[in-house]
This record gives C-alpha cells, structure tokens and sequence, in this order.
C-alpha cells in the first residue's frame, strides 16, 4: 500500500543523504565534496516531501521531523544498501550508481502513477537523479577504465555492493509503482556503465534483504545514533 | 499600500542576490482574496533541496507587510516541476551580467548531459569546460573558461 512504498522510498532517501553528507569536508577533492554535499541535499530534499506525505497517511499526526528523529531502526524501511559505510570513495561510488539507477526510472515511473503527490515528488526528483546517475557513472568509469590499482578497487566495490541491490527490486503489485517493474530498466544501466568501465558484473548469489521490514544491519543504529541525537536530547527545540 | 503582486516580484533570491523570485521562475501566483484582503502566495522550489526556501518564504512576508499586507499565506507547490526554462529574459540577462552563464534551453523534457558550449560570462568565449557539475548552490555547476581562465558559475539546465 501507498504508505509502507512512501515511507520505504522516503527512509531510503533520508539514509542515502546522512551517509553522503559524512564526506563533508573528506572528499578526495573539493569540487567532489560539493558534489556529494548537493547529491545529499537532494536526497534529503526528496525525503522531506514523501516522509511528510507518509506522515499524512498515516493519520496519527506525526510530520516529517517525528519520523525521521523519533523512530528507531526497526521502525526505518529503508533498503541495506544506503545504510552500508561509506567504505572507500569506490564504494560510495559503486553505492551511489546502483541507489541512481534504481531511484531514475522509479521516480520516473512515480511521476505517471495515480497518486498526485507521489507524482509530483517524481516529477521533481527525476530530474535530479538524472544528475545523480551521470556523475557517480562517470567516476564508475573513470576509476575502472583507470590504473591498474583503480580498476581493482572499484571492482571490488561493485563485487561488495552487488548482493545488496537485489533487495530493491523486491515484487510489490500493490505499490503506486511494483519495484520490481524496474529492474530491467537497472539493469540495462548498469550493464553499459560497467561494460563501459571494462568492469564485470558480478554473478547474482547471495541477496541479503529484510530493510522493507525492518530488520537492519547493525550500522544503520549508529547511523541513526548520530543523526537523531541533538533532536532527542532537546526536544521540540528550533532556531 | 502597494499591489501585493508588486510587492512580492522584487524579492530577490537569497543565493543569487541579483535576480528575483519572479525572474527565475519560482514565483508562481499573488492572489488576494476578495473582501479580506488576505494574500496568498504560491512558490514552487528549484530544487527540493534548496536551502534558500525558508528564507524565502520570510522575506515575502516582511516585503507583503512592508506593503500593507499583513495578512499573508505562503504555499508551495512542487507540480508542475520547475524548469529553468522559466528563467525570464531579463533573469539571463542579469545571471550573466553577475558572472552566471545562464542555462541552455532544456527543450524536449529529459535531462540531457551538457557538451553544447557554454559560453563564458566575462569574455564570451565558447571553450570552455566544466569542473565540476555541482557548484555552490544545488542549482549551478562549476565551469572554467579557457581563454581567459577564468572559473564561473553555470546555471545547470534542468
């Protein structure tokens, strides 16, 4: 239903900007720490509006800052894959790709269903995963068409990332958009870019999954540890 | 007591300090409800993002007071999306004149990667090259211009 799909894609959006905004001031060069910066504005700014609208659905008159700092992690659905560690610049890249590729024709494919608020928060955000998937295939490409060294990081990034991309891609018919119906559209992205890249895409095994009903890895409680500890500790406070 | 539409169409944008809200498109309504003089607003983001709403939404309230209007209401609307095609000519003309290399018309409706040229704010040259596809607001890109090596912001089309 419309809400779980809300808060799901909302957390998933809410979780990617926390761990990108962890590059702050630790990129590897400052244009690429603006860019992760506005990337994670983006994402927070697509979660502002569907955990707002979640909030709405729910009926119980919680908005989007009760959700997002008053909620515990069993509480959150958003996917495995944005609450992994940033781990080293080829796998926040590895992470980036595969959360645009998934997000571009989801949005997309939002900005046509049936529900007007959904389709105008894909309407909106579409526009910006477009950016999102160009500037982290364009580092997929540049790093594994790259040095010798380059190559075997990113594809070690790609071979760790992998298993958690199945999870989004989970069947939904009752879903304003069945996730499911975007695979092949992912798929399609990703094959050029790592073929691009001279990249291999990794056999499908293991799929780790559960994020949709709660159940996290452990680094998603001390992520949001971090994020929700100044709103805990002073309640209600605002500047 | 000045128009309330009046009022509001000079409220300059918070980031980019030389163009206002009605110029680049973010302004989308003034209506004043008949009888109680109450006025409503409508604004929709650039990016959904944007820092720079807040800000926004309290500098229209203080220009509708300072006008006579004390009774305002701010909505925001994010459909249709904006475009920066709704950049007016005069907001180009300004963007540049302030060093921003205005935006290419986005046309058919997809995103597409810019390799068309970008034409340097300062000395007008074409060769020029992009640093960085995220600048320092959500809506512009860092480009450099290699005739007169001069780094300039670049509205990003979208």
């Amino acid at each position: 239903m419309s809400l779980d799909f809300t808060l799901a894609i909302g957390d998933d959006a809410l979780v990617a900007a926390q761990r990108l905004g962890e590059w702050t001031s630790r990129a590897p060069e400052m244009e690429e720490d603006i860019a992760l910066a506005n990337i994670a504005l983006d994402q927070l700014g697509a979660a502002r509006l569907l955990l707002t609208y979640a909030g709405e659905l729910e009926g119980a008159g919680r908005d989007e800052d009760d959700l997002a700092y008053l909620r515990g992690d069993r509480e959150f659905r958003n996917c495995l894959l944005v609450e992994l560690p940033n781990g080293d610049f080829g796998v926040t890249m590895a992470k980036l790709f595969f959360l645009a590729a998934y997000q571009s024709p989801l949005y997309t494919a939002l900005a046509g269903c049936a529900d007007e608020r959904l389709a105008a928060v894909g309407a909106k955000a579409r526009k910006e995963s477009a950016y999102h998937l160009d500037h982290a295939a364009l580092w997929v490409k540049r790093l594994g068409d790259g040095t010798e060294e380059s190559h075997r990081r990113m594809q070690d990034a790609v071979d760790e990332v992998w298993p958690y991309v199945h999870e989004l891609f989970a069947p939904d018919p009752a879903a304003p958009v069945d996730p499911s119906t975007l695979r092949a559209d992912f798929d399609a992205t990703v094959s050029a870019v790592l073929d691009e890249a001279t990249l291999t895409r990794p056999e499908t095994g293991w799929a780790p999954g559960g994020g949709r009903d709660g159940l996290h890895t452990e680094h998603l409680s001390y992520l949001l540890a971090e994020m929700q500890v100044l709103h805990r500790a002073h309640p209600g406070a605002s500047w | 007591m000045t128009g309330a539409r009046e009022a509001v169409a000079v409220v300059v944008d918070p980031e980019i300090r030389v163009v206002t809200i009605d110029e680049l498109g973010i302004l989308r309504a003034v209506d004043e409800e008949p009888g109680t003089g109450r006025v409503v607003v409508t604004i929709t983001p650039t990016y959904t993002g944007c820092p720079a709403m807040d800000v926004i939404r309290a500098d229209i309230r203080r220009a509708l007071a300072a006008a006579g209007h004390p009774d305002a209401e701010v909505r925001t609307v994010y459909h249709p999306a904006w475009s920066t095609d709704w950049i007016s000519d005069t907001g180009r003309a300004k963007l540049a004149a302030a060093g921003i290399a205005p935006p290419a018309p986005r046309g058919d409706g997809t995103v597409v990667p810019l390799t068309l040229a970008v034409r340097c704010p300062r000395c007008g040259s074409p060769e020029t090259t992009q640093i960085s596809r995220f600048g320092s607001t959500a809506c512009k890109a860092l480009w450099r211009c290699g005739s007169c090596s001069e780094p300039f912001d670049h509205l990003k089309a979208l």
